[in-house]
Parts: structure tokens; C-alpha cells; sequence
């Protein structure tokens, strides 16, 4: 069994149902990331493992105990918010130190363990400032050290990065990420941010709707989504439209010329409609040995943005997004021209 | 059109040469004419007043005579109760705004629950007065259903509407709304992510309430302990109603003194005044300083 | 979240029974005049009382002539703070504030003591003079609301745009205070205006000392003769209160703009 089980959730508010039949299991040490647009349950979700929403169905178990009663301040899992949420009245050790006073710890345990947090996130000075005084970026540090003082077995973050300046929000994942490497903490990371979820976590859960629409690692999910929502969600994405010619032999017809996929139009019939999703880097302009599809077209829009060229290619009524380098001795691509596009066709997915 | 733009005055740029600014502050002056004749003239003529003698000369007479013991004892009774009201309708105010406003009350209650706290803390003066005398005068409402239902007989055991309890009671009736009204911002300031945060690091209520709700507030409740506490000190209607000129508390004895009935020294009157204003303008100077320092906080 | 909010229904249960009791007594007490039974004997005493409808009168002309004083002072005051010179904003705002601090019995009496009848502006004398004596004082009573609600709806408006795109289509400044800036404060400009009302209604020191027949002295001298009487009027006086707060509400509700909260 996983450390985090999160079994069968169900959240509705009256009428609306906001999480459906959700399941997901989180080994111990893991940096799972919940992504998805808003609305889509991720934060609901995260509540009620904090234990702030109550799961209409369903359980929640961490190392095996059923959690799923339990009151939010009795089940020792550490939380960063969104806003923050330092206490203003109190300095920044006085903040870090919060968990253990609560729990009655002996001064000179609290003082070392305020004085070990301050240094995690590297600032070591800053223990006698007012919240007040301190940047976004500042304050977000030290609401995690605030989280990881009491040493929680399970650590889980709320959008904490939305609320920052953009260089600020890169520097502090990295960082979020060391940290929680070095600590080996189970942790669940909510975002909207593609780029942020792609670079960080072990496994992306991206959800929509309520539900999950798949759950893989990185890798996994860029390249090998599993419905139309995620292709779209995570990385720009070209989707083409084809019949379906021969399923046995696997021929589709795209823009009157023949893509083969060979194996993979099982259950197809012929005539069917079919949406094939391409990522842009998947795309070559021009033929490329190895690749063994190809298309014509026409080059619709050309931007040259220095080291790379976007180049928009028009394929009938459809047009396909693709990236090139810049190649001093040759010029980019002129608007109009005549262009063939290759791929190849393992690389291409079949949308549902 | 050009005759018309010309002929009115530049737009809002910063003033920058001296012949602009010198206009700028003409549109002020109707309200500061208003302001000196109606308000600040009339308030320094009492201030200069209270330390000139009959001769018109500079004297702390009138000042010392303030420290006779009937007078002390006016402004002692005067403090007492702006004390206890301020402190009962601060206790009780905040009870109702945090009920209010963070205690799971169904949400359609808020509105009414504000503005008949608006209209209560209005609602002072003569009506008050005589509301209470309805009430728990000794034919009063009350004071007969707690004899004739419950066999208890306050005024026997010694309460009297027109004394020290009675009138802090009846105090009570604006104050405890105008706290509710003026703290109820304090305490939808307080972040619904700060009592997560706090219930997560494993804190009970009472441990949120202690360590993190009641320093956050304390600046506000602190201050407008102060405001409640002026405003009782310069209320004067509902007391005179109550207890015609027998509660000697300060105010009454200021209006006594301004009718002409009883104390020989006019200029005593003066000080009367002063000293009330020296003691209102402080409470409210603490209310200000407070209010700035948890505005700070809460940025 | 679900909180206990038993303690909750508690503190409002009692608050209810502290707040209602005493307007249920004064209520039930005035209907006791007609020995035996329940009757509005004392409301009709009271209410066709001459002195009652003079003094009534009095107070509601002066309410009405404090609150034009006040619109008139007020509203071009805090549009030209605003617009013009937002470092005055501090001093203004400490000026009308004052009246809070000062209780309204010394102001009072600074005004016997300055403008008595042998002073250099001698408004005591006559009835005449009295009567504006009075009506600066209510102004200065009701200043603090009054200019409070109309800042906040100015706040609420983009002042100094709005003058700009009068100012380029030609309108001079009295076209401007008067058909655009003041239609768009007249919700706060309205809420002042009923929150003057009530003060000056139930106002009784200035009154009192400054010997005018308004209806806060009658409501006293009521007060220390009559047993029911007093009451009758203590539930007019409230509902009066209650009347103007509530036209506060609703006017708020018809508001283009957000609401100015007082």
C-alpha cells in the first residue's frame, strides 16, 4: 500500500459535484503534482487530505491510518499557502516555531529547530523580521519552514508560486524541490502551471472536471497523453484531422495523402474520423531520414525569434505549428513558398 | 470652446509654480471659514478661557480649582462609568462581531444584525432614556416579570435605574453597537488562511484564539475601547434624562454650571471643559495611534 | 469548514433578548396610559400635542437647513481635496474628525461664550441668530458622516478623469459639480443627509443650552413630568431612527456605483 491512499473521493457542494470518484495512490518520498486549470477539483482535493473539506464518499489514508475523521490540526501534515498566510503579529522565528509551541516542545528544542529551518531555506538572518518586511518570495520560504518545523509526515503545497514575480517563482521551485529531495518528504504539489508541474514532480496528476484525466510522470504525459484535454493542456499541440482508409493495413488519409499507423487502428472501421496530435519538436520542415510520413503544404507565417524560427505551415485549411533552428548561411523560410512537412508516425497520437 | 477651457482653471497636475497653487487652495476656504467660526474658535475660547481669571490675565487658578473633591468625585463617577460601559460594550461587541462574522451564523443574519446596529448605536440620548425607565425603572417592564414570574425584586436588592449600574446598562445600548459596528472590519480582516494555517501546525481553538486572533485584533479592540470610552465621557442627554441634575457626573455638572444654576466661579466652567476635552482628546489619540499601528500589520 | 457555532446562537440569543426587551417594554409601556387596557392614548396625547407638532416642526426644519448647510460645505470641499490638493487630505480629514473629540456641550458653550450678545458677532441675540448658531452647531455635529460618506463615494468615482472629460467637452465648474459630480455622490451624499436627519431630531444639549423650542428640550421636559407620554415618544423617536437608517439601506441598493459605507 502507498503512503498517501486517497480512495474513492467524492466531494459535491449541494448540487454541484466538484470531485468525482478520485483515486490515487503516493509512495512515501514522492513529489506528486496536482495540474489543472481552475475549477477543476485539484485544490479541493488537496483541502480535504488537509482535512478543511469533508469527502462526501470515499477515504484517506496516510501510512496506513484512516485519516479521513480526523480533524485537520490532528493528523501532522505540514501546508503552504497560497497567500502565505505568516502570522503577522509574530516574527519570522516566532512563525517557524508555531508547530512546536503548539505542541509544547521544550525552548531549547524549538530554538534549534527554528535555527535548522532558517538555515534549510537559507535565510539566516531574517529571524527577528516582521512578515511585513519581507518580499513575496521571503515570505514563501519561510511559510515552508514554518510547515517543515514540527517535521510533518506529509507536506502539501497550494499553488504557492501563482502569487509571485516569474523569475522568483522558477528560483523557488527549484528550491521547493531541493528541499524536499533532501528531507524525503511525501509531497503533493497543486499548480495550474504546465511548466511548473513538468519540471518538478516525480508523477503529474492532471486533472479536469473533477476527475483525473491521467496520472504518469513527466515524460509520460507530454509525450503520451491520454485524451485530447491533456495533449492540449500540457505543451503546444498540433492535432490534424484523417479517415480512417484500410485498418488493417493501418493507412489513414490526411489532407489527401497517406499516413500509415500501422497496428494501432484496432476496432476501427473504414470512414471513421480520427484526430492525430503532433508536438510541434515532433515536426520537421523539409524530409528527415527516419521519418516516414510526410505532407505538403504551404508556409503560412514565419517568426523569426532569433535562434529558433516558428514556422506556421499550412496544410489546406488546417495549420501546423513547428520550431527550427536558425541557420546563419540560409535564410528562414519565405511566406507563400512551398513546403513539405515530415514525422514520424510512432510519434504521432490518437486523441479520444 | 477655446474661450471656455481657458476660462476654467488648469487640470489636476501637481502644482507646480506658486501662482497655481496660491488658487488651488482657495476652494478650501468656505470649509475652513466654517470650520473655525463653528468648531475650533469656539473650542480655543474655552481652552484660553479656562486659564484667564476675571481680570483677563494668564492664571492655573481655575485649573487647581478643578481638584476640589466634589469636582474630583464628578469626574471619578464620570471615568467609572466610561470605563465599565466602554469595557462591557467592547467584551460584548466583539462576542457579537465574532458571532457575527466568523461563528456560523446562517449568512442572511449579517446584514440585519449590522444595521439595527446602526440604528441602535443612534439611538441615544432622551428616548434611550426613557426606554430604560420603561424597561427597569421601578414600574419598568422588566422589573415587573422578574418580580411577578421569578420572585426576584432588584430594586430591593438594591439596584436603582438612576445610579453608577443603571446608567452603565443603559450606556451599554449604543456602545456595544457602535463596537460591533466599527470592529466587524477587524474582524473580516482576519484571514481565513491564518486560522488553516493554524489549525494545520496543530493548534486548537482556543490556542488560535490566544496566539494568533486576539494579537492580531488587539490593536483595534484596544482602540476603539478608547473611542467607546470617549464617547461616553461626553454623553450628556441620556444621563440628564435619567437622573436630572442628581448624578453629578461631569457633563451634568458643565451643563449645570452653563444654565447658571450652581457653581460661583464662571471661570471653574472653563476648566469644566477643558478638563473634558483633555480627557476625550486623549482616549481618541490612543484610538488613532492604535488604528495606525494595526493598519500597519495588516497591510 | 464546520465550526461549532453553538456559543454563537448563545451570543446571539442574548443579545437579542438585551436589544428587544427594552423596545418591547418601552412599547408595552406606552400603550398602559388607559388604565387597565391597551391603548394608543398616550400616541394620541402625544401627537396632538401642539407643542409636540411645533417642536417636531422646529427640529425637522432645522434638520433640513443643517443638511443643505452641510451638502453645501461638504461636497465641493472633498471634491476639491480630492481633485486638487490631496496633501490637504490629512488636515481635513483631522478637522472633520474634531467634532468627535470635542464633545458637543463644550462647543456649545464656546459659542455662548463667543458669540454672545456682547461679542464681536453677537448671534445670541435675537431668535434669529440663535437659530444659525444652532444649525452651524448640528452641522458641526453631523460633519464627520457627512463628509466620511461623501469621501467614500468620491472615492468610488474616478474624480479627477470624470472633471477631465467634462472640463474637454467645455462644461465650466458649475456644470461639473452640478451635473457630474454630484448625481454620481448622491446616493452618499443621501446617506449623509439621513444620518444628519436622525442626529438632529433626537439632539438635545445645544438645544437645551442654546434655548431653542426643538424637540430633544420638549422630549425632556415630557420626560420629567409624564409618565406615559415619555414613552409613546421614545418608540416614535426610534422608528424614526429606524425609518432614516433604513432609507440609508435602500437608497444604497439603488446605487449605480458601490454603495458608500458610513
Amino acid at each position: 500500500m502507498a503512503f498517501l491512499e486517497i480512495r474513492n473521493i467524492q466531494k459535491s457542494f449541494g448540487p454541484a459535484q466538484v470531485v468525482r470518484d478520485f483515486n490515487l495512490g503516493v509512495e512515501s518520498g514522492e513529489f506528486v503534482s496536482f495540474l489543472g486549470p481552475s475549477g477543476c477539483g485539484k485544490t479541493t482535493v488537496l483541502r480535504m487530505v488537509a482535512g478543511f473539506e469533508e469527502p462526501s464518499l470515499g477515504n484517506i489514508l496516510i501510512g496506513g491510518r484512516d485519516v479521513t475523521r480526523l480533524k485537520p490540526n490532528q493528523r501532522n501534515i505540514g501546508m503552504v499557502f497560497q497567500a502565505y498566510a505568516l502570522f503577522p503579529n509574530m516574527t519570522v522565528a516566532q512563525n517557524i516555531a508555531f508547530g512546536l509551541k503548539v505542541a509544547r516542545a521544550p525552548q531549547a528544542e524549538i530554538r534549534g529547530r527554528v535555527d535548522a529551518m532558517l538555515a534549510l531555506i537559507k535565510l539566516p538572518e531574517l529571524g527577528d523580521r516582521y512578515p511585513y518586511q519581507l518580499s513575496g518570495g521571503q515570505q514563501q520560504r519561510v511559510a515552508l519552514a514554518r510547515a517543515l518545523a514540527p517535521r510533518p509526515k506529509l507536506l502539501l503545497l497550494d499553488e504557492p508560486l501563482s502569487a509571485l514575480d516569474a523569475k522568483v517563482r522558477v528560483s523557488l521551485r527549484e528550491e521547493i524541490r531541493a528541499i524536499q529531495k533532501e528531507l524525503g518528504i511525501t509531497t503533493i504539489f497543486v499548480t495550474h502551471d504546465q511548466e511548473e508541474a513538468l519540471s518538478i514532480s516525480d508523477r503529474i496528476v492532471v486533472m479536469y472536471g473533477g476527475k483525473a484525466e491521467q496520472v504518469g510522470t513527466p515524460f509520460e504525459i507530454y509525450n503520451r497523453p491520454a485524451t485530447r484535454f491533456v495533449a492540449n493542456f500540457v505543451g503546444t499541440l498540433n492535432v490534424l484531422e484523417g479517415t480512417v482508409m484500410d485498418p488493417a493495413a493501418g493507412f489513414v488519409e490526411v489532407h489527401e495523402e497517406k499516413v500509415s499507423l500501422a497496428g494501432r487502428l484496432n476496432g476501427a472501421k473504414a470512414g471513421d474520423r480520427l484526430s492525430l496530435a503532433l508536438r510541434p519538436e515532433a515536426i520537421a520542415l523539409g524530409r528527415r531520414p527516419g521519418y516516414d510520413s510526410s505532407l505538403k503544404g504551404r508556409i503560412g507565417e514565419v517568426h523569426f525569434l532569433g535562434s529558433v524560427i516558428r514556422v506556421r505551415v499550412e496544410l489546406g485549411d488546417s495549420v501546423v505549428s513547428l520550431d527550427t533552428f536558425n541557420n546563419p548561411s540560409s535564410p528562414p523560410p519565405a511566406v507563400g513558398d512551398p513546403a513539405e512537412i515530415s514525422f514520424s508516425s510512432a510519434d504521432v497520437n490518437i486523441l479520444h | 470652446m477655446t474661450d471656455a477651457t481657458a476660462a476654467v482653471a488648469p487640470t489636476s497636475e501637481p502644482p507646480l509654480s506658486g501662482a497655481r497653487m496660491s488658487f488651488a487652495w482657495l476652494g478650501v476656504v468656505p470649509f475652513l471659514l466654517f470650520a473655525l467660526l463653528a468648531l475650533i474658535l469656539p473650542t480655543l475660547e474655552i481652552v484660553i478661557g479656562s486659564f484667564t481669571d476675571q481680570t483677563g490675565g494668564f492664571t492655573l487658578a481655575n485649573i487647581a480649582n478643578l481638584f476640589q473633591p466634589s469636582i474630583l468625585d464628578a469626574y471619578w463617577i464620570s471615568i467609572r462609568i466610561s470605563l465599565a460601559s466602554a469595557f462591557l460594550g467592547c467584551l460584548f461587541g466583539f462576542l457579537i462581531a465574532v458571532a457575527v462574522g466568523l461563528g456560523g451564523l446562517p449568512p442572511w443574519m449579517r446584514s440585519p444584525i449590522l444595521t439595527f446596529s446602526g440604528v441602535a448605536s443612534n439611538f441615544a440620548g432622551i428616548p434611550l432614556a426613557f426606554a430604560f425607565l420603561a424597561t427597569l425603572g421601578r414600574l419598568g417592564f422588566v422589573t415587573v416579570i422578574l418580580r411577578d414570574w421569578f420572585g426576584i425584586n432588584i430594586y430591593a436588592l438594591g439596584f436603582n435605574l438612576l445610579s453608577f449600574s443603571g446608567l452603565t446598562i443603559t450606556y451599554m445600548f449604543f456602545q456595544i453597537p457602535l463596537m460591533v459596528l466599527i470592529v466587524m472590519p477587524a474582524v473580516d480582516g482576519l484571514r481565513r488562511e491564518w486560522r488553516e494555517a493554524a489549525d494545520i501546525l496543530g493548534a486548537s481553538s482556543f490556542q488560535y484564539w490566544r496566539m494568533v486572533a486576539i494579537p492580531i485584533l488587539w490593536p483595534s479592540l484596544l482602540g476603539t475601547f478608547a473611542l467607546l470610552f470617549a464617547n461616553s465621557f461626553g454623553a450628556v442627554a441620556t444621563a440628564y434624562a435619567l437622573t436630572g441634575s442628581s448624578l453629578s457626573i461631569v457633563p451634568i455638572l458643565l451643563f449645570a454650571q452653563i444654565r447658571g444654576d450652581v457653581l460661583q466661579d464662571p471661570h471653574l466652567g472653563y476648566a469644566l471643559a477643558f478638563g473634558m476635552i483633555v480627557v476625550t482628546g486623549i482616549a481618541n489619540g490612543i484610538y488613532i495611534w492604535l488604528r495606525i499601528r494595526s493598519e500597519r500589520w495588516l497591510k | 469548514m464546520k465550526r461549532n457555532s453553538l456559543w454563537s446562537w448563545i451570543v446571539l440569543v442574548l443579545a437579542v433578548l438585551y436589544f428587544a426587551l427594552p423596545l418591547i417594554g418601552t412599547f408595552e409601556f406606552s400603550l398602559k396610559m388607559r388604565r387597565g387596557v391597551y391603548s394608543f392614548d398616550a400616541y394620541r396625547v402625544v401627537l396632538s400635542d401642539p407643542r409636540f407638532q411645533s417642536t417636531f416642526l422646529y427640529s425637522v426644519t432645522m434638520a433640513l437647513c443643517t443638511i443643505a448647510l452641510g451638502i453645501v460645505i461638504v461636497v465641493p470641499t472633498a471634491y476639491w481635496v480630492r481633485l486638487k490638493l490631496p496633501r490637504w487630505r490629512p488636515i481635513i480629514e483631522f478637522i472633520t474628525l474634531l467634532p468627535l473629540v470635542i464633545p458637543p456641550i463644550v462647543v456649545v458653550f464656546g459659542y455662548i461664550r463667543l458669540y454672545n450678545t456682547s461679542s464681536w458677532l453677537p448671534l445670541t441675540g435675537s431668535a434669529w441668530g440663535t437659530n444659525v448658531l444652532l444649525a452651524f452647531g448640528y452641522a458641526t455635529l453631523s460633519l464627520p458622516y457627512m463628509y466620511r460618506a461623501v469621501d467614500t463615494g468620491l472615492r468610488a468615482i474616478d474624480v479627477a478623469t470624470l472633471t477631465e472629460a467634462a472640463q474637454s467637452l467645455g462644461a465650466s465648474w458649475l456644470t461639473i459639480m452640478a451635473r457630474v459630480i454630484l448625481p454620481n455622490v448622491s446616493v452618499a451624499v443621501m446617506s449623509g443627509a439621513f444620518l444628519t436627519f436622525a442626529i438632529v431630531i433626537g439632539e438635545f444639549v445645544m438645544a437645551a443650552l442654546l434655548s431653542r423650542p426643538a424637540f430633544g428640550p420638549y422630549m425632556q421636559l415630557l420626560g420629567a413630568n409624564r409618565a406615559y407620554e415619555p414613552a409613546a415618544l421614545a418608540v416614535i423617536a426610534f422608528a424614526i431612527t429606524w425609518l432614516c437608517m433604513g432609507l440609508i439601506q435602500l437608497v444604497s441598493r439603488f446605487s449605480k456605483v458601490a454603495p458608500a459605507r458610513i
